[in-house]
């Protein structure tokens, strides 16, 4: 058998879980079209007025996006936990955190991309001027991984417990606060005709520590929830 | 002369110690209660800008600091737990964990009580506020994730690796509330750093003195407890006095 490089590894491992996600389409949809309704539930329940909604309009997307991402991660690891395909990632002799990159890069692709490809649209309902989408959408860009990575972290320590779902919530959400902050901020920043700088910094400096670190932690999750 | 550091390590002989100091805590944090709370009410002269309304802070600081402190406390001890294996430190960090969000609720909870007179409203979006909200949400999560895992081992090391996890993010979470704030509303509420009085601080002293011993004696008692319900298969546990 050849050996595979790391890439390689990675690469096949992020093609089969989005292999397997475009087996089951309905699955991303359905947190598409959750984002979707949440975002679009705000302006029913606080009023019309274009002025409130403009400003609401950061916000009430990123909690959205906040809630999607919670919604998908019961995802991440089931299925695999289930059919035992887990159990043989644990034994194989490539390193663990790696696959688990993979599964993570992977499952935001099909949970997070979309999130922030449909924000734009969201944002226009909420009237945002043209670059308050823009930076909108490279907050997004950058968040909805770290809400991805953070959310695996949970989704490893809730794995098979009953009532996981609401759990992995009560877990993950307050850790993603400062991902909350700094997203809508930037967004703000930019229509208050601030510099944004800042903001995208940050968020690009939490992306980096989360991506060194929490793979590691997801697999460690992983070995004390499977042993 | 050699001394065994190890010997109360063993959740058996550990569980006698904490027998035999829970009740000199408790004691000894009684009559503190009874002094911070004696100079606090009648000797701690009436503040010249907050009237006597001021007087909630000999309960509200000694809160804030205990709800702080304990959760890096539970932390280490969760760490020591899941490095070392040693069952008495994850049985430490499942006994301090409610202290620590008792203490957290409390904090809040006097802090509106103090805030509605001061600043006329309940609740404000400070800095500080917000965030010993998301510290009792993430204590919230330790004891959920703790109870919610039946096999008391795999619970322990997941608590351990949550409040690993969250003890990393606090100061992150805790700058990151901090400049919000700051982008949203000039700070407006500035603990000015007025000299106290004498009789203030000693109030205030023996009242972070007598909430540390509190916060001692009960986890020492809820370490007994679980303990006990741990090792209940156990021959020396069969043996005690009062499982009898």
């Amino acid at each position: 058998m050849k050996k595979l490089s790391l890439f390689e590894l990675l690469g096949l491992v992020i093609r089969r879980d989005l292999v397997l996600a475009m087996r089951r389409r309905a699955d991303v949809l359905t947190t598409l079209v959750f984002f979707v309704m949440v975002v679009s539930l705000f302006p029913l329940g606080v009023g019309p007025e274009p002025d409130m909604l403009r400003k609401m309009a950061p916000g009430v997307v990123w909690v959205a996006a906040l809630l999607a991402s919670m919604l998908s991660l019961g995802r991440l690891f089931s299925a695999d936990y289930l059919d035992g395909t887990l159990e043989q990632m644990l034994l194989a002799p490539q390193p663990l955190s790696l696959l688990v990159l993979g599964k993570i890069v992977s499952h935001w692709m099909v949970s997070g991309l979309p999130l922030v490809l449909m924000a734009p649209v969201l944002g226009l309902q909420f009237d945002m001027s043209a670059q308050g989408l823009w930076v909108l959408m490279a907050a997004l860009l950058l968040g909805t991984p770290i809400l991805s990575m953070i959310g695996a972290v949970g989704a490893a320590l809730t794995l098979g417990l009953r009532g996981g779902g609401v759990l992995v919530s009560l877990l993950v959400l307050p850790l993603c606060i400062p991902v909350l902050i700094f997203g809508a901020g930037a967004v703000e920043a930019v229509t208050s005709g601030m510099s944004i700088a800042s903001h995208l910094s940050l968020m690009g400096a939490m992306l980096m520590l989360a991506l060194v670190f929490t793979p590691w932690v997801t697999a460690q999750a992983l070995r004390i929830s499977m042993e | 002369m050699a001394i065994n550091w190890f010997k109360y390590s063993a959740p058996s002989t550990f569980y006698e110690l904490a027998g035999k100091l829970a009740p000199w805590f408790a004691w000894s944090s009684a009559i503190l209660f009874v002094i911070g709370f004696y100079i606090g009410f009648f000797v701690a002269p009436t503040d010249a800008t907050q009237g006597e309304a001021y007087r909630i802070m000999f309960i509200h600081v000694p809160a804030s600091i205990l709800s702080m402190f304990i959760y890096l406390i539970m932390a280490g001890y969760a760490a020591l737990g899941l490095v070392f294996n040693t069952r008495l430190s994850s049985m430490m960090a499942t006994a301090l964990a409610p202290t620590g969000a008792l203490f957290a609720f409390l904090s809040l909870w006097t802090g509106a009580l103090w805030g509605k007179p001061m600043w006329g409203a309940w609740w404000v979006w400070d800095a500080r506020l917000t965030s010993e909200l998301i510290l009792l949400f993430l204590y919230i999560g330790f004891i959920a994730l703790h109870s919610s895992i039946d096999d008391p081992r795999r619970a322990d090391r997941a608590a351990a690796l949550l409040a690993i996890v969250g003890s990393v993010n606090v100061p992150i979470i805790y700058f990151s509330v901090k400049w919000w704030n700051t982008l949203h509303q000039g700070s407006t509420i500035k603990f000015t750093g007025t000299s106290m009085h004498a009789a203030m601080q000693q109030a205030m002293w023996s009242m972070v003195v007598a909430c540390w011993l509190y916060a001692i004696a009960v986890v020492l008692t809820r370490v007994r407890s679980i303990i006990l319900e741990r090792e209940r298969g156990t021959q020396w546990v069969s043996e005690l006095e009062e499982t009898k």
